[in-house]
């Protein structure tokens, strides 16, 4: 099952690296990486695989909140079919 | 694969335009609830809803969270209560209510629909009883909703009910004075009511309708309107194609989360119910999306024409977006719950009449509509009967939900708060209507009823 990472926030050091640690420590693998600066804001997108993880989406959805929160950014995690719902026929 | 530019824009319609799933409205039959015994009716009713939407809240909230989009309601909808009562030996109808307000608490839901009568053509011993005892079910309840169909396509207007529900609801405000009236905003009079509609306060489960099932109700004025401030000035095609591309993503989601949802509680999916369903919130209404399309203010001329448009691109575009659309799928025109019809209606320039226009072409009717709190029964009955001609004869849904609030008027507020809203006291015809209300009887089925 697929899940994705979205970021929006002020660019800063370390926001991968703290996203990835975090998801690497669940079992959760990175399938891809996209980031931009849309204006002037970071924007990353990520393409994760959670079909080993340790934790739900849910519980995920939990954690990345309380980091972003730390790193005064908003990181959330979405399970893949809406975005396909609503893009692909 | 997915690109950025989409999982944004996605992002942005939850964020920034209010996108969201109105409502997961789980419909269970009460059938199997009648008893002589009143109270063991109660009971069993209690038991079977309690059993049956025990884990809805829950699974609500887990879809929510892992999916990242607003389940705003979570609901439940119960066959017309009128024919679960009836079969008990009493003409006390209120422990009924309360064995629904207690259920609807214990599955922590935040509104039940079904006390409900149909009487289209006529009224049963249980119908009248019902009927009668709403002012006080709605005033000693928390969470029960209500709804009377008096009219059809099929059958005609019953316009013993139409005057009796007149009554009705000035009995209604009067019990709950002291909350403005509130009571009313949960009684809805119908013409042609349809059997599965997730929306409240118009919803029960119709003795069509299977055991138990899953109806959803989604949202999404804001995106519409972000969508067509795209195409400023542009014809009125591509004003309809963006109106259908936008439907169709908004209804996507929906039947995402209403298979997930009837999957995880191994209830049937019924239908999507794809509703523009407008909020108090800035940014939420429906009327300023008809002002996008070129009105100053809406309820100006043009209105009528703008929201025809409208609410056709939003089946158009939904329609392919589900495996089963149903319930009342249009644009939705409450004037209290709807920021732009508010402003609209305190500048003067949306009124009364306007609106009994547009619900020639909208998805409902008169909704959440405050007069002023000296309106005779006999003039609501009036506006009710107004509104059930117009859907009888149109082949459509159409519904009244006035707010007659006990002492105000015209130029005063009724404050409601959350989603209600807030509803200024729009004047209303004073030349009496009495004599013709006090007629009674049945209006015929419209010509067009004989379609066999």
């Amino acid at each position: 099952m697929n899940a994705i990472v979205t970021v929006v926030g002020q660019d800063k050091v370390g926001i991968i690296a703290a996203i990835c640690a975090l998801l690497a420590e669940d079992n959760v693998n990175i399938l891809d990486i996209s980031q931009t600066i849309l204006q002037g804001s970071f924007t990353m997108v990520m393409a994760v695989d959670v079909s080993a993880s340790k934790s739900s989406v849910g519980d995920l959805r939990e954690k990345l909140e309380e980091l972003g929160k730390k790193m005064e950014i908003s990181i959330r995690i979405q399970r893949e079919e809406i975005f396909d719902a609503m893009h692909r026929i | 694969m997915l690109n950025q530019k989409e999982i944004l824009s996605t992002i942005e319609m939850i964020d920034q335009q209010h996108l969201d799933i109105r409502t997961i409205t789980m419909g269970i039959s009460l059938l199997s609830c009648c008893d002589p015994d009143a109270k063991k009716a109660c009971d069993k009713v209690y038991d079977k809803i309690t059993r049956y939407a025990e884990k809805l809240v829950k699974t609500g909230e887990d879809i929510e969270r892992e999916f990242g989009i607003p389940i705003v309601n979570k609901r439940i909808s119960v066959t017309p209560m009128a024919l679960v009562a009836g079969a008990s030996d009493t003409r006390d109808y209120l422990p009924f209510a309360l064995a629904l307000d207690r259920a609807a608490k214990t599955c922590g839901v935040n509104f039940i629909g079904g006390y409900s009568a149909l009487v289209q053509k006529g009224m049963t011993k249980a119908d009248e009883n019902l009927i009668r005892s709403i002012p006080e079910a709605l005033a000693y309840t928390d969470l029960v909703c209500s709804s009377v169909n008096v009219g059809s396509t099929k059958a005609g207007i019953n316009m013993d009910a139409v005057a009796l529900m007149g009554r009705i609801i000035k009995e209604t405000a009067r019990l709950t004075e002291a909350q403005d009236g509130l009571g009313c905003a949960k009684l809805v009079v119908f013409c042609n009511a349809v059997e599965d509609n997730p929306f409240m306060a118009g919803a029960f489960h119709g003795v069509g309708e299977a055991e138990k099932v899953i109806n959803v109700g989604v949202s999404g004025p804001g995106v519409v309107h972000t969508a067509l401030q795209a195409v400023k000035g542009q014809p009125f095609e591509v004003v309809a194609e963006t109106v259908k591309k936008t439907a169709f993503r908004i209804t996507r989601m929906g039947q995402l989360v209403a298979q997930e949802a009837s999957r995880r509680l191994d209830t049937p999916f019924g239908i999507v119910d794809l509703s523009l369903a407008p909020t108090p919130a800035v940014g939420d209404s429906v009327a300023r999306i008809l002002e996008e399309m070129g009105l100053e203010v809406c309820g100006t001329h043009g209105t009528t024409a703008a929201l025809a448009m409208l609410n056709d691109a939003v089946k158009k575009g939904g329609v392919m977006a589900s495996s089963s659309v149903g319930g009342l799928s249009g644009a939705f025109i409450p004037v209290s719950e709807d920021e732009g019809m508010i402003a609209a209606a305190r500048s003067g320039v949306l009124t009364l009449d306007k609106l009994e226009a547009m619900t020639c072409v909208c998805s409902v009717g008169l909704d959440m509509i405050a007069v002023p709190g000296d309106t005779t029964a006999e003039t609501i009955s009036a506006i009710i009967a107004d509104e059930a001609a117009i859907g009888m004869v149109n082949c459509k849904t159409t519904a009244v939900r006035l707010l007659p609030a006990p002492g105000k008027a015209v130029g005063d507020t009724i404050e409601m708060g959350g989603l209600l809203g807030r509803a200024p006291v729009m004047p209303v015809h004073k030349e009496s209507a009495a004599d013709f209300i006090a007629r009674g009887g049945r209006i015929p089925a419209p010509m067009h009823s004989l379609k066999n």
